[in-house]
């Protein structure tokens, strides 16, 4: 894979990974397209500019860490690995299938790859805070990034997360928060209000950043920052769009979980464009 | 040679102290190991390796979820991951993350749980684990291993730390009596015939092991042969042995502190099923919660002492005549 800090690079990849998200999900005829496409742009931020991994070395010790806490998501994370090199492009539309390594959630025992299970929500983040301790007892450069669903953090387990990263001081780990505003039934503000959100987390002690989770450059700033700022864990609450990229798609509900049908799938492919 | 001239059943050590000497010694041996706990160090025995090796140790606060999670990504990157708390905390409290982070992926992450049973005594039902071996042993891919004194959990805890697999080990809190001298030597997976019997078997685990040894010593002032064997590893549990026994004695007898709707009583009999069909009881925790009092007093109350074995033992063999 060719890593690239170039913002035209960078929109190439995700304009692809959206492709793949949306084709994935219509041939599978089921899964979450929603927060696959407002997760994009951070997922292709971390894997072709920010994170340091090797697709040909996948078990490197010192490699940085990924962990989508949001399993569901698992389209934008298949498409970015796929697009890396680790697993194959051509396989990605047997997403869901019996045998197929892209299980619904992401699933270690077919892809080695990946840094954790996931699919049941509120437990990626301690995950990443074992790793992290880990790393900083080995004195390795490994960093963690952990992506949370907005509706992911109602989970208490987070918050017990949040209160051990400050204690510990774990500044080799980030948070990102994809902030689209809406879960499986509904909006967030109508099913338990998350607000005041930056507030929650810099009183829970931690390094807390807000970003337009769709601007390629505003990413790269904020990862930097959070790589610069010592004795605290970073969060980035990336502000996001649900659907992001696909206009019937963007703040529905509806499209949390539910895969496009062949019609919308053209639509949505034209919308992308190529 | 006697029941009673082959075991002296001196009190030894309760298996949290040893679990906790074992602990010490194999963050010695290797600078790998790593444990963590949720507030209940003094209690578990952690807080002796806390104490040697403060960098390796992570405090993670009541907090028992976000710390099975957090062993969970220490072992991922290659440590010996210990976490302890009492089994009714770190199992209740712990279980969707033992299941999504440990067992689902195949982590190999070590449990332990202390304080399990009834026999805590005074602190009561809701810190008595009257179901770990059963949650444990629900996850797919567990070992899991309950031992019966101090020179079993000594050896069993060192072999578990680089066991290839996800692991629990059940704990508990008070002073329990020796079953085995120093040089025994231990297997996961593999039971241990402490007596042969000819007339019945007792199948036991944990603090039972030294009461059915004492329902042996009195059933043989009675004309009654009885054997007893100690399954250490609840999972995989030893078909051979239970087999055997089945097929040589003819009625096994489970006894256990555990519910007897989940825990040893119905592993065993399902292989006895499976083999050489005979006649069980089952010695346990009924339909109910105990309660407060001393040790001793719930043990007592509760019916888990060597002559409350031996009446279960009376009811399996007349079933058998």
């Amino acid at each position: 894979m060719n890593k690239t800090s170039d913002i035209g690079e960078l929109q190439a990849i995700a304009k692809q990974v959206r492709r793949h998200i949306v084709t994935m999900i219509a041939a599978a005829k089921s899964g979450h397209p929603g927060g696959s496409l407002s997760a994009v742009e951070t997922l292709v931020t971390l894997y072709f500019d920010v994170m340091r991994h090797d697709p040909a070395n996948p078990t490197w010790p010192e490699r940085d860490r990924f962990i989508l806490s949001k399993g569901h998501a698992a389209p934008v994370l298949y498409s970015v690995l796929a697009e890396s090199g680790y697993t194959p492009i051509e396989s990605l539309n047997t997403l869901r299938s019996i045998g197929s390594i892209y299980q619904g959630h992401p699933d270690k025992r077919f892809i080695p790859a990946l840094e954790a299970s996931t699919g049941s929500l509120g437990v990626g983040l301690s995950l990443g805070l074992g790793m992290a301790e880990a790393a900083r007892l080995d004195k390795s450069p490994t960093r963690v990034y952990v992506l949370l669903g907005d509706g992911e953090i109602q989970e208490g387990q987070i918050w017990e997360a949040a209160m051990y990263g400050a204690f510990h001081k774990m500044d080799n780990i980030v948070a990102i928060v994809d902030y689209n505003k809406i879960q499986l039934d509904g909006f967030v503000k109508d099913i338990m209000e998350l607000e005041p959100l930056a507030d929650k987390w810099r009183a829970s002690g931690w390094n807390t950043i807000e970003v337009d989770g769709h601007n390629f450059p505003a990413l790269q700033k904020a990862f930097a920052d959070a790589a610069a700022f010592k004795g605290k864990p970073t969060v980035l609450i990336a502000h996001t769009i649900k659907g992001k990229g696909v206009s019937f798609m963007e703040n529905n509900p509806k499209f949390h979980g539910v895969a496009p049908t062949k019609d919308e799938l053209e639509k949505a492919l034209q919308e992308i464009g190529a | 040679m006697s029941v009673k001239d082959k075991f002296e059943l001196k009190l030894g050590a309760a298996t949290r102290e040893a679990f906790g000497k074992a602990l010490v010694e194999l963050g010695k041996a290797d600078s790998n190991v790593v444990v963590c706990d949720a507030d209940l160090s003094k209690s578990t025995f952690t807080h002796l390796f806390a104490k040697e090796f403060p960098e390796r140790f992570f405090s993670c606060g009541i907090a028992e979820a976000n710390m099975v999670s957090i062993g969970a990504g220490l072992a991922s990157s290659g440590k010996i991951a210990f976490v302890a708390s009492f089994s009714a905390f770190v199992l209740n409290k712990g279980f969707e993350q033992l299941r999504v982070n440990v067992a689902y992926p195949q982590v190999p992450l070590k449990v332990v749980g202390t304080h399990s049973g009834i026999s805590i005594g005074e602190d009561g039902p809701s810190q008595m684990s009257v179901e770990d071996l059963s949650l444990a042993s629900s996850l797919a891919g567990f070992t899991v291993i309950s031992p019966a004194d101090e020179v079993a959990t000594f050896a069993l805890v060192k072999e578990a730390a680089y066991f290839d697999g996800p692991v629990f080990i059940r704990a508990g809190r008070i002073k329990v009596p020796l079953v085995y001298g120093p040089e025994q030597k231990f297997e996961i997976g593999k039971a241990i015939t402490l007596l042969e019997g000819k007339d019945l078997t007792f199948i036991s685990t944990g603090l039972m092991v030294a009461e059915c040894i004492r329902a042996a010593a009195i059933l043989e002032e009675e004309g009654i042969s009885a054997g007893v064997i100690d399954i250490h590893t609840i999972k995989p549990i030893d078909r051979e042995a239970i087999a055997n026994a089945a097929a040589s004695t003819g009625c096994i007898v489970v006894a256990e502190e555990h519910f007897t709707d989940c825990g040893l009583g119905v592993k065993v009999a399902q292989v006895v099923c499976e083999t050489n069909p005979c006649v069980m009881e089952f010695h346990g925790m009924g339909n109910y919660y105990a309660e407060s009092g001393t040790p001793e007093e719930v043990l007592t109350k509760y019916k888990m002492t060597g002559a409350d074995v031996a009446v279960t033992a009376r009811k399996a063999l007349a079933r058998k005549k």
